[in-house]
């Protein structure tokens, strides 16, 4: 069974948007999506002070099953983005909320995170997906 | 609910994700994909291969109704067990299937996909005709491989010491019957192994015995990547009946002597090779980063020359291999289109793996 911390916010496109101390927002894919789509061989990220919008293509996710975009869940600038996945993309599958994060966003306009999905929500996307 | 070989409720134990496999319920995987290809590179893999469709030919006119069934010649095997690889075509020279064939002392026992189960079958009887022969599915066989540097050794601590005897004696592509166990050095993965029919009452204790000693259970996806990485083509992928196996790397598979044996498609075939085969399949690598897939565009100087039939990381490689069917082109550099970006690609020979080391070449 996939884990759904509910202290974060998810989209439909399976990212999840963690909003920390410092205003920003830090953004992975979660643990149903890691696990749908099995080991991941390649992670291809934003550039970091790139500015985006909500749903941009932000990067791509490369598992041994198949090809996933990632899209940003916020508008904003890119301020970093984690280059250990580059030399360890397995990172995502066995750490999707922590170590396996992909990148940070500072964030233009707050009520991009209302939009966002809670954990219940996220939840039952997913099951609704599988059947 | 599909179908479910006699080892389901073990793959369900080892947590293994399932997956439908043409109406089959299969393990794709048992955690990870690219651990489970690891084992069977450094260590031994088991897989369960039951799903695979064991026909038993037998009778006066076995032999030449195979010799007339199949592209390669069955008078090749020329020792008790001996197995040969070959494409069952149809009448305009095109791949209904591919098989392996063992000769046995009551005839002959064939080994056919599982996806294309019942048109082979039905194809099969419909060539029988004047032959006297008797074609049986052995539909009541599990059938396991065990697979790796380490495979025998853990094998022979599983099996009676008739049939661990019966291993030390097997010749490469050969396989044999031990009290009730039909055992092959046979595979699908360019490591050394063994396929093994035996019993259904027997093949959970066997595997359980197995994975005991530290074999482990390997599913459709890293079957899928050991394969590629070994070069052999997957049927319904790289070949069918839109191919002739002079398009999917298999004529050397093709027995043309004796030119009096007349077989299925061989007319077909002689003409096509008359006339020159325009395609071919060959093996791509792509260092850089990124993964080629299945009906990716090939693409040489701007034109679309093929495309991937079978794409994949390569997890012992650590970079991205495929089969491309293309057109014939002595040019070395060629690219793949991925997601409307061109790739650097080389056209290489395979296979890419054999025995944990990469062995291509250009």
């Amino acid at each position: 069974m996939a884990d759904f911390p509910d202290s974060i916010k998810y989209t439909a496109t399976h990212e999840w948007v963690r909003r920390e101390d410092d205003g920003s927002v830090t953004v992975g894919i979660s643990d149903h999506a890691q696990d749908a789509m099995g080991d991941i061989v390649y992670v291809e990220l934003p550039e970091a002070g790139a500015t985006v919008e909500v749903q941009d293509e932000v990067g791509v996710i490369e598992s041994v099953k198949a090809a996933a975009d990632i899209y940003a869940p916020i508008a904003g600038a890119i301020t970093a983005v984690n280059e250990k996945l580059e030399d360890a993309p397995e990172t995502v599958n066995e750490s999707p909320y922590e170590d396996g994060w992909l990148f940070k966003i500072e964030p233009i306009e707050s009520t991009d995170w209302d939009n966002l999905l809670d954990a219940a929500a996220y939840m039952a996307k997913c099951e609704q997906e599988e059947h | 609910m599909g179908l479910r070989t006699i080892l389901f409720p073990e793959h369900q134990r080892s947590g293994a994700k399932i997956i439908d496999f043409s109406g089959w319920e299969m393990p794709l995987h048992y955690g990870s994909q690219i651990k489970e290809h690891g084992a069977v590179r450094t260590g031994a893999g088991v897989f369960d291969v039951s799903h695979m469709t064991v026909v038993d030919v037998q009778g006066a006119d076995a032999n030449s109704y195979l010799r007339y069934l199949l592209a390669n010649d069955v008078n090749k095997l020329n020792e008790l067990g001996k197995a040969l690889y070959t494409a069952m075509l149809n009448h305009e020279g095109k791949v209904m299937d591919d098989l392996i064939v063992y000769l046995r002392s009551d005839g002959y026992r064939l080994v056919v996909n599982c996806a294309t189960r019942e048109k082979d079958l039905r194809w099969m009887a419909d060539q029988v005709g004047k032959f006297d022969v008797e074609l049986k599915e052995r539909d009541s066989c599990a059938m396991i491989a065990v697979q790796g540097p380490e495979a025998f050794d853990r094998v022979r601590t599983a099996v009676s010491p008739a049939q661990a005897e019966l291993i030390d004696r097997l010749k490469p592509f050969q396989g044999l019957e031990a009290e009730n166990w039909f055992i092959a050095r046979t595979g699908y993965t360019g490591e050394k192994g063994l396929e093994i029919i035996l019993p259904g009452e027997n093949v959970s204790a066997f595997w359980v015995d197995l994975v005991a000693s530290g074999v482990k259970p390997i599913g459709l996806g890293a079957r899928d990547t050991l394969r590629l990485e070994a070069g052999m083509n997957l049927y319904g992928n790289d070949m069918d009946e839109t191919t002739s196996p002079l398009e999917a790397n298999m004529g050397a598979t093709v027995a043309w002597r004796p030119e009096a044996r007349q077989f299925i498609g061989r007319q077909a075939l002689t003409a096509e090779r008359a006339t020159g085969v325009n395609r071919k399949l060959v093996g791509l690598v792509m260092e850089s980063r990124g993964v080629m897939r299945r009906h990716q565009p090939v693409v040489h100087r701007d034109r679309k020359i093929g495309e991937i039939t079978s794409g994949a990381y390569s997890p012992t490689l650590g970079y991205s291999i495929a089969l491309a069917r293309i057109e014939r082109t002595e040019r070395k550099a060629l690219q793949v289109e991925i997601r409307n970006v061109l790739h650097s690609v080389r056209m290489v020979k395979t296979p890419f793996v054999r025995n944990g080391k990469k062995v291509y070449r250009d």
